[in-house]
């Protein structure tokens, strides 16, 4: 069984400068600041005990008054996973580091985030349209779509 | 004398016999050598995650046999799965086990498509896709039994199964394991140890267990490489923890070795499916769940064994009748990541191959 | 008709108008034999390899489905004729035509039966040789001229391809020209009081697969490679022009298993059945061959092709050359068995050290 990685184990584990980043623990998953977002996927992916090195989904919700990023990681060698959370209340230009140079596996999950919610990564090697053409007017998964966007 | 050279651009795709469906490949071709490669994306782009957003759960349904549409069954039951999680919906026995034995049938056919066309793709005539496709129209014909569909069965609901199985099915489930195994044998037979195989897809288009679990691969391509992971094992969800079965992996991660785990995971799937029918108890197969119904507010994410890899739904509610937000996170599509790496330096022969031996579905890419 | 065919060659010359005659008679026998042949050879290709691939073939018209190639033929004359715009439009319009001409040429140099053939050459195999390189011009022509990159990619595989492959098919002639002690191809076939396949089977076995890569057969079938570049040099072909090639490949097909009857398996010579019958018995029998290879087998990589030519096939076409020389020089008694055993227990010896040397699988080159 996949276990879910206590999030109060993960904000003891992660150091000083890294841990003040944590903004909120929620039940589904450990909501922390964007800036700080590669720092801490780096930690976990090596620090011994989480051994998070395994990216399996990123998904993008728009919330309406901000727009949160779920990053879902596994262990693959010790079998549990853990979701990272960053919400950005920037609407008018979201921006989020990319986390391509850890992961390749979020190279094209990013740039679908990209295309379909229109969130900057920084940092990405390559970062256009994936789905829908360039040109293509606004983005589709957000919630105002379609109402003069 | 130095022959003045320079490389050329080849457009693969999207109409191209060995792309599976309308995927494009701008390839940068030096001689037969691929020097770079871009994958394109989006020309079976339907927005159904946008979709769902409009749709009342139930209504949702039926769009997720359009994802991978050659595994119509996992789709169903990695969505009803999710909702049912979120809901709180309870499934009865006998309705996880049919559940089970339609996943399994459903992976079967994936499987002998997957290792049919990837021979296509290395220059067979149609050979080995034609004896395959036999034994996947038998399946078809049991899927066709249960739920009167060939392709897109929408077979599954939310608190069970739509229909329970007709008697007689489980004498033509019976007679399919039967054979089965001896047809496994003859593909062994003609195709594992033939030399020119050997030749064009042992130690090509190598991927590392580093590389495949840093691009996320999953399914087959990861178990390829090398990597014991199967979320049948790990992150046991239905009743798979009720069965006994191996997870076949590879040792190289080359093409060979995505065509032996394939090959060796009919036979699992045979093993899981003889238990389920065995075990299958009596009773209900559908909970009465209200057409529209809301589920409280919270998200989950459910995750199956799909036939291409992981399949997941991350299923956000508001708590109305309608999702807030359904992510898809798509095996076929996340299995591509690492497309690039494996192409670049190989002949284009190779090229055909490696992509064959992914096993992706166009459906499930753009989505 | 037949019987005119059939007369001696000094009561031919007797007839009126003489020689004019029997080229006018046997050219046009040649080319109405050869296109009807074609017709009844593709439905046997198709139906053979829907045996092979489980299923029935063309059944629907007339008898067994014989008219089928008729239907086709009306189909693919009633087409459009589209030329590409930037193609080379003069090189376009003529390559069709000089790769057809060669192979209809080739068989003007066969016998049907003893003496009856268009031109008792006294060189007929270095006509044969020399005549059926030119058909891959044709195909390098219109490969080039088309104006698409598929086709370009194909032309110069046809081109490395061919070229290596002349080398041993060749030499492997050379050894049954050594045995005969004659260039004439009717020489050759009387020679045969028991078939050269029995005294030369290495000689057969590289001349077979050489010749395979030369009508680009599978698993040589690098030119067509229909999962890899489409069609291949064909491409932009269309209507007549396109039906010219397509002819041209089965022509080439039928024409090498005539060589094939003619040189290893004893040409028209039979008990009991007239000779013409003989032969086409024969021909038919190889070209089944070809079919069962086909239906069998993935394709080669372009450099395996080219490994495989150049140091496979050329070495043991030398060593057989050198083998079946230095028999004739120092012991021209030999009985048939014993040269026979000794040729072919060098084939088993060449290919057991060979196969020492196989390494699957390829490696990337440095981009």
């Amino acid at each position: 069984m996949t276990v879910q990685l206590e999030y109060n184990r993960i904000v003891e584990a992660l150091p000083q400068n890294l841990a003040s980043s944590v903004i909120a623990i929620e039940d589904h998953g450990l909501i922390i600041q964007p800036e700080r977002l590669t720092d801490i996927a780096a930690f976990l992916k090596v620090e011994p005990g989480m051994e998070l090195d395994y990216l399996c989904s990123i998904t993008g919700v728009d919330c309406i008054n901000y727009f949160e990023i779920d990053y879902l990681l596994y262990s693959i060698k010790l079998n549990h996973r853990c979701t990272l959370k960053v919400r950005l209340a920037d609407k008018s230009e979201p921006a989020v580091p990319s986390l391509a140079g850890l992961w390749l596996g979020a190279e094209l999950q990013e740039r679908e985030i990209f295309d379909l919610l229109g969130i900057n990564f920084s940092g990405h090697p390559d970062m256009k349209r994936i789905f829908l053409w360039e040109g293509f007017p606004g983005h589709p998964l957000r919630k105002d779509y379609g109402h003069g966007c | 004398m130095a022959v003045k050279t320079e490389p050329l651009f080849l457009n693969l795709g999207p109409v191209h016999p060995s792309t599976h469906g309308v995927f494009r490949m701008r390839a940068l071709v030096d001689g037969e050598v691929i020097t770079d490669i871009e994958p394109v994306f989006g020309y079976l782009h339907r927005g159904i995650e946008k979709l769902a957003e409009s749709k009342s759960y139930r209504q949702f349904l039926p769009l997720t046999d359009r994802l991978d549409y050659v595994s119509s069954m996992n789709n169903n039951m990695a969505y009803v799965m999710a909702v049912e999680k979120l809901a709180g919906i309870e499934v009865p026995q006998r309705a996880e086990y049919i559940r089970v034995i339609m996943a399994e049938l459903q992976r079967i056919i994936a499987h002998l498509l997957a290792i049919g066309s990837f021979f296509n793709d290395m220059g067979t005539f149609f050979t080995p896709f034609f004896y395959m496709f036999i034994q996947k129209e038998k399946i078809t014909d049991l899927f066709e039994m249960v739920c009167g569909q060939r392709l897109l069965y929408n077979y599954m609901r939310f608190g069970g199964v739509s229909h329970d199985l007709p008697p007689e099915f489980i004498p033509a489930l019976t007679r399919f394991l039967d054979e089965m195994p001896a047809e496994i044998k003859k593909y062994e037979r003609l195709l594992a140890e033939n030399e020119i195989v050997l030749a064009r897809s042992k130690n090509v288009g190598v991927l590392t267990r580093e590389m495949a679990v840093n691009a996320s691969a999953a399914g087959p391509v990861l178990r390829a490489s090398g990597v014991d992971w199967d979320i049948r094992k790990v992150d046991p969800y239905s009743i798979y923890d009720r069965f006994d079965f191996d997870v076949p992996t590879g040792a190289n991660g080359d093409c060979y070795d995505r065509y032996r785990v394939r090959v060796e995971e009919l036979t699992q799937s045979l093993n899981i499916i003889r238990q389920a029918v065995n075990g299958l108890p009596k009773g209900k197969v559908l909970n009465p769940v209200p057409l529209r119904f809301r589920p409280p507010a919270g998200e989950v994410y459910s995750h199956i064994e799909g036939n291409k890899g992981e399949l997941g739904f991350h299923v956000i509610s508001d708590g109305s009748d309608k999702p807030y937000r359904i992510h898809v996170r798509a095996p076929s599509f996340i299995n591509l990541t690492a497309l690039k790496n494996m192409l670049i330096g190989w002949k284009l022969a190779d090229a055909i191959i490696i992509f064959g031996s992914i096993d992706i579905c166009l459906g499930e890419v753009d989505r | 008709m037949v019987e005119l065919l059939l007369l001696p060659a000094s009561i031919r010359s007797e007839l009126p108008f003489g020689y004019w005659l029997h080229l006018l008679i046997f050219g046009l026998g040649i080319i109405t034999l050869l296109l009807t042949s074609v017709i009844i050879f593709i439905w046997l290709e198709r139906r053979l390899v829907g045996r092979f691939q489980l299923r029935h073939g063309p059944n629907r018209a007339g008898p067994f489905g014989l008219l089928q190639s008729v239907a086709d033929v009306i189909k693919i004359l009633t087409k459009e004729d589209i030329i590409p715009s930037r193609a080379d439009k003069l090189v376009f319009w003529m390559a069709p035509v000089i790769a057809f001409t060669p192979v209809v040429l080739m068989l003007g140099v066969v016998p049907v039966a003893d003496g009856a053939l268009l031109a008792d050459l006294n060189i007929g195999i270095l006509f044969v040789v020399a005549i059926s390189s030119v058909t891959s011009l044709g195909v390098f022509m219109a490969g080039w001229s088309s104006y698409n990159k598929y086709s370009l990619l194909s032309a110069m595989r046809t081109v490395a391809q061919l070229v290596s492959y002349e080398m041993p098919l060749i030499l492997s002639m050379v050894g049954v020209v050594i045995l005969t002690g004659s260039l004439s191809l009717n020489e050759m076939v009387k020679a045969q009081s028991i078939p050269f396949i029995l005294l030369q089977p290495a000689g057969f076995f590289i001349f077979f697969t050489a010749s395979l890569a030369e009508i680009n057969r599978t698993p040589f079938d690098l030119l067509e490679a229909d999962s890899e570049l489409v069609a291949g040099y064909n491409i932009e072909y269309s209507g007549m022009k396109f039906a010219t090639f397509y002819l041209t490949e089965y022509c080439e097909a039928i024409v090498l298993s005539t060589l094939t009857a003619t040189l290893f398996l004893g040409g028209w010579q039979g008990p009991w059945l007239p000779p013409m019958i003989w032969l086409l018995l024969k021909i038919g029998l190889v070209f089944c061959v070809i079919v069962w290879i086909r239906a069998t087998l993935p394709r080669l990589r372009i450099d395996q092709v080219m490994n495989f030519a150049w140091k496979f096939l050329l070495p043991l076409a030398i060593l057989n050359l050198l083998l079946t020389s230095l028999s004739v020089i120092f012991w021209p008694t030999a009985p048939a068995w014993a040269s026979g055993l000794i040729n072919l227990s060098m084939l088993a010896v060449f290919i057991l050290v060979y196969s020492k040397f196989f390494k699957p699988g390829g490696k990337t080159v440095a981009v």
